[in-house]
């Protein structure tokens, strides 16, 4: 655990998301069981558990990707930026310009590299014209970190990419309509090591604009990039806190034997 | 590192293999290759039997059609008297359109007379007989060749003329000396003719465009009988089905696939759409009798009435084509439009429906292919057997206007008795057949251009 980048862990924002009493039913499973967490502004906050644990159903909850799983059933209160997300008058999509998400498995769109970054920007009219798109475009793909690699074939697919290409690139989409807050969804666990790291870094850098979730299944990416962890255990939030507290000195024995490698 | 062998030291003895050579191959490795082989070759036979049918029936559509594309034509010189044909001497278009065909038969006969005097042919045949070597619409050829260009009378006008049908057959081998003997329409003298014109050149046959292009004619002339006008039948019946089936069917299956809940009643209704697929199509055409036409009142025969019936058959097989095609789109595509704030709508249009493109388009075109060669349908509604004799008259006619269509209307040859006819649904079943084939060169042009890998 020494090897670990230790990050300014002391500075922590305002809160963005509260989340009281959230359950997640899929028909007869009950796969959150009453979680409580609080995620800071600009941070990065990691959710890190076993398989199953809920990790990826609480995360989709927050942008309420859920709602398109036939038979998830969400109850309880979630608030970003004091406003509860799951009211009525809330449409999804409207909220999903704001809570921009990344995926496990690279999917960009099967279109050029620029029109994978401003189909976001267009379908929400960001831009009045061709040069404020280009704009956009380029803004998205630097803080993507891929602008270098991809400018002189903007038009080639983006399907043609490496797969740590893709997913920058896919990030470089989610950030293009100017979320307030990134979901990431174990967005290295099909990547190679070196890939991970360019990425590892980019959410380092992403934290300054953005609060960042992001699910992980590993325990080192998690110390590396968060600044909060949040460890899931059945189902429930068993321990949340400072990633350095959890991973050195957390407090539930359940959170101990899983970092220690005991269980998951 | 310690494992391995420092040069010098004592080789390790190696334990004694277990078992058979693997040099030797054993019982059951032989028994599982043979029934390997069997299985290979029972496929090889299955496909040379397939193969030797296909061979079988191209070879027979083709050696019992081609002949319907060429035609036998006789050329002669017919005197166009002024006397007979414009009385007057004014050429007034109205005056010489009251000349019935009945005034151009003596003057095809005077044709013929001095055709056989030219050519020196010895002949008993009275100068009536003569005219059973062309068809009994010479006459009307040579008539609207006239009311075309009414300056041609008073000449004698060198004409083409089409010979009749038991004439083209001797020219094509179906008629002999031996079968005219049971023939009361043509004798052995005719063919002593014939023959002697043939050498001078004067009989030919020629590529029969009129085949392709033309009207069905009725039983007794089967060398005037062409497809063109039940093709235009099946092409007005094609751009019904297409224009109502495609957006129907697509928008059937987007809602069942992507926005549907699924429940009970969905479930029912997918049961329902593949089981519809498999109805006879004669059940959709007596569907269409009771609705369209019963109920509806529509007219009979019409081009209309068939395209909504097809497209009643036609609706499952894209429905069913398209959710398949719709399927195959990676659901992470759905979720990435979704995560950048696609509406469902949006994430349909503009993601989804690009991708699965290919595979509608192809159900679509092998559907309209179906229904280009159905015939059971429209036997309830009356375009089986209609013989439309004119071409229909502008875009709404060609809807409304009873007419047949190419399979209804090789059906209709296949029954008719005389042996020409024969020769034209075969040929018919050609021209059908290059439609398919060129339905199906299409369905895999567009899949080539619209594939994308993701």
């Amino acid at each position: 655990m020494n090897d670990m980048r230790t990050m300014d862990n002391t500075v922590l924002n305002e809160t963005k998301i509260t989340a009281r009493d959230v359950h997640v039913h899929y028909g007869t499973t009950h796969a959150i069981k009453g979680v409580d967490v609080d995620i800071a502004d600009r941070t990065v906050t990691a959710f890190i558990g076993p398989s199953g644990c809920g990790k990826s159903t609480f995360l989709r909850c927050l942008n309420r990707m859920n709602d398109t799983i036939p038979g998830a059933v969400v109850t309880g209160e979630i608030k970003i930026d004091e406003a509860d997300i799951y009211d009525p008058r809330v449409d999804p999509v409207q909220l999903r310009a704001k809570v921009g998400m990344v995926f496990q498995k690279p999917n960009p769109f099967p279109k050029s590299i620029y029109d994978n970054v401003a189909y976001g920007p267009k379908i929400h009219g960001l831009a009045k014209n061709k040069a404020e798109l280009d704009e956009i475009v380029e803004k998205a793909l630097r803080r993507g970190a891929i602008w270098d690699e991809v400018k002189d074939r903007l038009h080639a697919p983006g399907t043609g990419l490496s797969g740590g290409q893709q997913q920058r690139l896919c990030i470089a989409r989610a950030v293009a309509t100017e979320p307030e807050i990134l979901l990431m969804d174990e967005p290295c666990s099909a990547l190679d090591p070196i890939a991970t790291a360019q990425v590892e870094e980019l959410i380092d850098e992403l934290r300054q604009n953005f609060s960042v979730v992001i699910v992980t299944h590993s325990m080192q990416q998690a110390a590396r990039v968060s600044q909060r962890t949040a460890f899931f255990h059945l189902g429930n939030l068993v321990e949340y806190g400072e990633t350095g507290k959890i991973f050195t000195n957390p407090e539930d024995s359940r959170t101990e034997s899983y970092i220690s490698g005991r269980i998951g | 590192m310690t494992d391995i062998p420092q040069p010098g030291a004592t080789p390790v003895e190696r334990p004694a293999p277990k078992g058979d050579s693997l040099l030797v191959t054993d019982a059951r490795t032989k028994r599982r290759n043979r029934a390997e082989r069997r299985f290979k070759a029972y496929g090889i036979a299955a496909l040379g039997v397939g193969m030797a049918f296909l061979v079988a029936l191209l070879w027979a559509i083709l050696s019992n059609g081609l002949t319907a594309f060429t035609q036998s034509y006789v050329q002669l010189d017919v005197p166009l008297l002024e006397e007979k044909l414009d009385k007057d001497g004014d050429r007034d278009p109205a005056k010489i359109a009251k000349v019935s065909t009945f005034g151009y038969a003596p003057l095809i006969e005077a044709g013929l007379v001095d055709l056989v005097e030219k050519t020196r042919v010895e002949t008993e045949l009275a100068p009536k007989a003569l005219t059973k070597i062309l068809s009994s619409s010479a006459a009307a050829q040579l008539r609207d060749r006239v009311l075309a260009n009414p300056d041609l009378i008073g000449q004698t006008v060198s004409v083409e003329l089409l010979a009749s049908s038991r004439v083209d057959g001797y020219l094509k081998g179906r008629v002999s000396r031996a079968s005219l003997a049971r023939d009361k329409n043509l004798d052995a003298e005719h063919l002593d003719l014939i023959d002697a014109w043939r050498d001078a050149g004067l009989v030919e046959k020629r590529f029969n465009w009129d085949f392709i292009t033309g009207a069905d004619a009725s039983d007794s002339r089967p060398e005037q009988a062409g497809i063109g006008v039940a093709m235009l039948g099946s092409l007005f019946m094609m751009l019904v089905v297409l224009i109502l089936s495609l957006p129907i069917g697509v928008a059937a299956s987007i809602y069942l696939e992507e926005f549907a809940p699924q429940n009970r009643l969905t479930d029912m209704i997918e049961v329902n759409i593949s089981n519809l697929a498999a109805v006879p199509s004669i059940v959709f055409g007596i569907l269409g009798l009771a609705v369209f036409i019963q109920f509806m009142h529509l007219p009979q025969s019409a081009p209309l009435v068939g395209g909504l019936v097809l497209t009643l058959m036609t609706l499952p097989t894209i429905i069913i084509s398209t959710r398949a095609a719709l399927k195959a789109v990676p659901p992470s595509i759905r979720n990435a439009a979704l995560g950048v704030g696609a509406s469902k709508m949006q994430a349909v249009t503009h993601h989804v429906l690009p991708l699965a493109m290919p595979g509608i388009l192809t159900g679509t075109i092998l559907g309209l292919a179906q229904a280009l060669g159905e015939t059971a349908p429209l036997l309830l509604i009356g375009m089986v057997g209609y013989i439309a004799t004119n071409y229909p008259d502008g875009v709404a006619e060609g809807f409304l206007a009873p007419n047949s269509a190419m399979p209804a209307q090789i059906y209709e040859w296949a029954k008719r008795a005389d042996p020409a006819f024969y020769e034209r649904a075969w040929g018919g079943i050609i021209v059908l057949l290059v439609f398919l084939l060129a339905m199906n060169l299409i369905a895999v042009l567009l899949r080539r251009r619209f594939e994308r890998r993701w």
